[in-house]
């Protein structure tokens, strides 16, 4: 059984004039100590996925429909009290930018005293020798120091490492991170990305990396999600996404990226930009900005197919597949 | 690199302080019994000197704070510089006063990071391009500031009967469209871009991307790109250079320096970028971060984090000297033959 399964989770925003659907039929999985990684453009859904697993996401935002296991157990339908045993202890989150995560009127310590206190039952002093070890271990220069620090005091890199130290505080099985390293500089970025592999190998934590970068995700994840316009597109292992992406939004990300062009010639492009969740058209809601675009793509939403150890869910590339198993091997 | 006798544009030795100690008043300070005056500064640059070649895109790179986009906005004269020239085809234009530096203003455009700031929300985009026409075509008619709206707007990809939209009815790609036209629209011969696809989706930053390209192609554009993306430098510039907190630590071709970076700072800033190609993050670990630009590192600015420092580079500020790939290199375990 998987650590974290999610099946068919929609997840809608009630506004005036209707309902935006914001995930439509989620399903993914994610085993121990398993690198997940979660690509899209801003406005695809990565966030609500990841906040919608914890059922983080507030008002007008609800969960439709679908369900999350976590070992087994079904988080969208327990109470706020038993998903508070959950949340920060057994999964725990990373944002995105560090000086909102962390509450800038309390010292690190007592933030990372507090996180203890709340799910276990221990003395102040021996939660402060906890949070002084995973301050050690996220390698922050005088740790002792930094207890008694303010997040305003510390540098962006150092904050993060903080944030980094709060997650593992509790011993965690799964890490989501959102776009944990946006907010820095590359050679940070290289540095902090670096610690939190190294930690969660260490201690065998399944992280799930939401990102909009495709070279961190092909560097960092074993498989990943591409989502687009609140649907999940590809899902398979990264290396085989990568090197051979089957979804034409998936290979116009790839080929639009500079590093894949030839310098100084223009890049690859796709056309037109990803629709707003209230004009989400039907059919695949990539047709309109798709070159393989057919009538059928403009009426349903296709099926997920199976391309090697990939799942797809795009008509050209199931058409592609048929045409390759009625003809097998034509020897010139 | 083709031998050019004079560059378009030229900054020597430029220097920029920002005054952190607010008034004098607030200087003081009473410490040990004695009122003391206590000034503090950020220092932002610290004698650049660079040269932007007509009809070349220079890149200049560089981490959050570095100085980079100092430097873009001193050149365009909406900072002053506190040490240093700025010319212009020959002509130094950072002392010149508000009427004398207008045909500068024309010739030198710039474009900005966030196209959702750099638009006025309650003009119309008709308005917001026409205004710079008129502003420095103040002869020309009204037909005539349309029709050159119109053509700028369609050189852009934006269909000119949107021009009674506002900026919020348009997505980002297409906003950034729209200030890129603003900076046509006066047909200028040197365009600063400010950071101008790192606002934007990866999707879009190509389309972005493409359009910049083909303006410089078009119109015979010469570029300052300010960027910490270095992809996207590999891809567009023709020289770049590396800054670090208010100094180019390294200048060269494009090629050359992606083939061959010289510098420590350069060799880790290009193996801290996550690629495609490789499986495992493989960078070159940099011990510590950042120091402040207020309470500037004596000698090398990069002394504290760079692995090869030793004692001269802890006193002595390195120089920007020719190497032998090329480029040019602050740098003195390079010059030393250390590295």
């Amino acid at each position: 059984m998987a650590l974290l399964e999610v099946n068919n989770l929609d997840v809608r925003f009630a506004v005036r004039g209707g309902d935006l659907q914001a995930l439509q039929s989620i399903s993914f999985s994610l085993d121990k100590g398993e690198r997940l990684g979660l690509v899209g453009e801003s406005g695809a859904g990565k966030s609500v996925a990841a906040f919608s697993i914890l059922k983080l996401i507030a008002q007008p935002g609800y969960i439709a429909g679908g369900e999350v296991l976590f070992e087994g157990r079904n988080l969208s339908a327990m109470s706020e009290r038993e998903l508070r045993q959950i949340r920060g202890n057994r999964i725990a989150m990373i944002f995105q930018d560090p000086m909102m995560t962390l509450n800038p009127v309390l010292t690190v310590g007592t933030q990372m005293v507090e996180a203890l206190k709340a799910h276990r039952r221990i003395s102040t002093r021996a939660a402060r020798d906890i949070a002084l070890k995973k301050l050690q271990k996220v390698s922050i220069p005088s740790p002792d120091k930094r207890l008694d620090q303010y997040p305003h005091e510390l540098s962006g890199g150092m904050r993060q490492r903080v944030i980094i130290a709060i997650a593992l505080l509790l011993d965690p099985d799964i890490i989501i991170a959102d776009e944990p390293t946006t907010a820095l500089d590359v050679t940070i970025q290289a540095e902090i990305m670096a610690l939190l592999l190294a930690l969660c190998e260490q201690d065998n934590v399944a992280l799930m990396l939401i990102t909009h970068d495709l070279g961190l995700v092909s560097q960092v994840t074993q498989r990943m999600l591409v989502m687009y316009s609140g649907r999940i597109i590809e899902q398979g292992p990264t290396k085989e996404i990568i090197n051979d992406a089957q979804h034409p939004y998936t290979q116009g990300l790839i080929n639009a990226l500079p590093q894949m062009g030839e310098p100084g010639r223009r890049l690859y492009q796709i056309p037109g930009s990803m629709p707003s969740l209230s004009r989400i058209p039907p059919g695949c809601p990539f047709h309109p900005r798709c070159p393989f675009v057919t009538d059928e793509c403009r009426q349903t939403m296709p099926e997920y197919v199976q391309s090697g150890n990939v799942d797809v869910a795009c008509y050209e590339v199931s058409k592609l597949i048929e045409q390759e198993n009625r003809a097998p091997e034509v020897t010139p | 690199m083709t031998v050019q006798s004079a560059p378009l544009v030229d900054i020597r030795q430029l220097e920029k302080r920002f005054d952190l100690s607010g008034s004098f008043l607030e200087q003081l300070q009473f410490r040990n019994g004695r009122f003391t005056r206590h000034q503090e500064y950020v220092h932002a640059i610290n004698g650049v000197d660079l040269q932007v070649h007509r009809g070349e895109a220079l890149c200049v790179v560089g981490e959050s704070g570095c100085g980079k986009s100092t430097v873009a906005r001193t050149i365009m004269g909406l900072l002053t510089p506190s040490g240093g020239e700025v010319h212009y085809d020959g002509e130094r234009i950072d002392q010149l006063n508000g009427r004398e530096v207008l045909p500068y203003r024309r010739k030198m455009q710039m474009i900005f990071q966030n196209p959702y700031a750099s638009l006025n929300p309650r003009m119309t985009i008709q308005q917001t391009l026409e205004e710079p026409v008129c502003f420095h075509h103040p002869a020309w008619s009204k037909a005539e500031v349309r029709d050159q709206v119109q053509d700028v707007m369609q050189s852009v990809g934006i269909d000119p009967d949107w021009g009674v939209r506002y900026a919020h009815e348009f997505s980002g790609g297409q906003r950034q469209r729209i200030s890129i036209a603003r900076a046509l629209a006066v047909d200028p011969e040197f365009i600063v871009a400010d950071e101008p696809i790192s606002a934007l989706d990866v999707s879009i930053q190509a389309q972005v991307l493409n359009l910049l390209m083909d303006a410089q192609e078009s119109r015979g554009l010469t570029y300052l790109f300010i960027t910490h993306d270095l992809a996207v430098v590999e891809h567009f510039g023709t020289r770049v250079a590396v800054m670090y907190l208010g100094t180019v630590c390294e200048l060269a071709d494009t090629k050359t320096l992606f083939a061959s970076p010289r510098h420590p700072y350069t060799q880790a800033l290009l193996s801290a970028i996550p690629r495609l190609e490789d499986d495992r993050p493989n960078h070159i670990r940099l011990h510590g971060e950042v120091s402040t630009p207020v309470n500037l590192p004596s000698g090398c600015v990069f002394h504290e984090r760079c692995p090869y420092a030793n004692e001269r580079c802890k006193q002595e500020v390195p120089r920007l000297i020719g190497s032998d790939t090329g480029g040019q290199v602050a740098c003195h375990a390079v010059q030393e033959g250390r590295l």
